[in-house]
């Protein structure tokens, strides 16, 4: 199924759940920040949040800011 | 005598911060981007007592991993989430309400900014940002620049304090805003946190020296060559503004005052 993460396109391998698509995408998802299609999803969510096929995932997270 | 270094407040008869009910003992703020090494960011926090640092959000990269900058801030420091990045009042909102839908906390940094070469902040759309995000329980540093009229406005609109440049972001140029800064410590009723543009711990200090309430300083610690040691030397001058400020400094004079008595000359 064809996704798009942080504004590009991804296949994903294993399940359409949120919590699958941010595995596959980033190695460390602690402190990871995810948007679906404009709504934020929170973590304790994600295993149960389906995806569809051009879903829009944002994943943010903290950085270094003044 | 008594070392009044570590710890000011049994020595001097003076208030903590207090900024939406949280006590800040420190009046040192510390922003956290241009680290070059996160452990380095660490120990400065850890050697200076901070109590809150800034940070922004941004999109993951992808294409590499990076140990993330929480990982290396203590727990006990508070989170102020900067809305670095956003153009306007609507992208400062979004990002504000991310992070306190994230679990992040309600603290926000209003940073507006859409001039990319002197990146001086937008007031009027902080002011906008300020009362929408203050009605929904956020609490808000709105980081602007040192007009009167604006810091009524966002004291208005709900702001927890007022952080008015001392200069252009970043450019270590000290407190070029100096007047307009002192105008906003005589007349808003809000803690006056200067940020922006403090360059030297000399400069801190003359902040707190004039009355601010606390100062917020990133780049000059960041990309100094020891960050370590410039961010206890920023540490100690905020503490040392700060005592010269409640010790109420003599005036300047323009002629000689002699410290030594004018009578009992040896000569006489």
């Amino acid at each position: 199924m064809k996704i798009i993460i942080n504004g590009k396109e991804k296949q994903l391998l294993g399940p359409n759940n949120l919590a699958n698509a941010i595995k596959e995408s980033c190695t460390d998802p602690e402190h990871v920040i995810s948007e679906v299609n404009g709504k934020i999803i929170r973590s304790e969510n994600w295993e149960n949040f389906s995806l569809q096929e051009n879903d829009k995932i944002e994943l943010v997270t903290f950085v270094g800011g003044g | 005598m008594e070392n009044v270094r570590n710890n000011p407040a049994e020595n001097v008869d003076d208030k903590p911060l207090i900024i939406a009910d949280t006590i800040f003992n420190n009046r040192f703020f510390l922003g956290t981007g241009k680290f070059k090494s996160k452990q380095e960011l660490e120990t400065c926090i850890k050697k200076t007592g901070i109590e809150i640092v800034t940070v922004a959000l941004r999109r993951i990269d992808l294409e590499r991993h990076e140990e993330n900058i929480l990982e290396y801030i203590p727990h006990s420091v508070k989170l102020l989430v900067n809305t670095s990045g956003a153009r306007n009042a609507e992208e400062a909102i979004r990002i504000a309400r991310i992070s306190k839908e994230a679990g992040y906390g309600n603290w926000v940094k209003i940073e507006i900014m859409n001039d990319s070469k002197y990146l001086l902040p937008d007031n009027n759309e902080t002011i906008k940002a300020t009362e929408i995000l203050s009605k929904e329980g956020f609490v808000v540093l709105p980081y602007m620049f040192p007009d009167l009229y604006a810091a009524r406005e966002l004291v208005k609109a709900g702001a927890a304090t007022v952080m008015p440049l001392g200069s252009f972001i970043g450019s270590n140029q000290g407190l070029k805003a100096e007047e307009f800064i002192k105008v906003l410590i005589n007349e808003i009723d809000l803690p006056i946190i200067v940020d922006a543009g403090i360059g030297s711990p000399s400069q801190a200090a003359y902040a707190m020296e004039i009355g601010a309430d606390a100062v917020l300083v990133n780049t000059a610690i960041a990309t100094a060559s020891d960050p370590v040691s410039i961010a206890r030397a920023f540490s100690l001058a905020v503490e040392a503004g700060r005592l010269a400020y409640l010790g109420k400094l003599p005036k300047e004079k323009n002629k000689g005052n002699a410290s030594s008595p004018l009578s009992g000359f040896l000569y006489e």
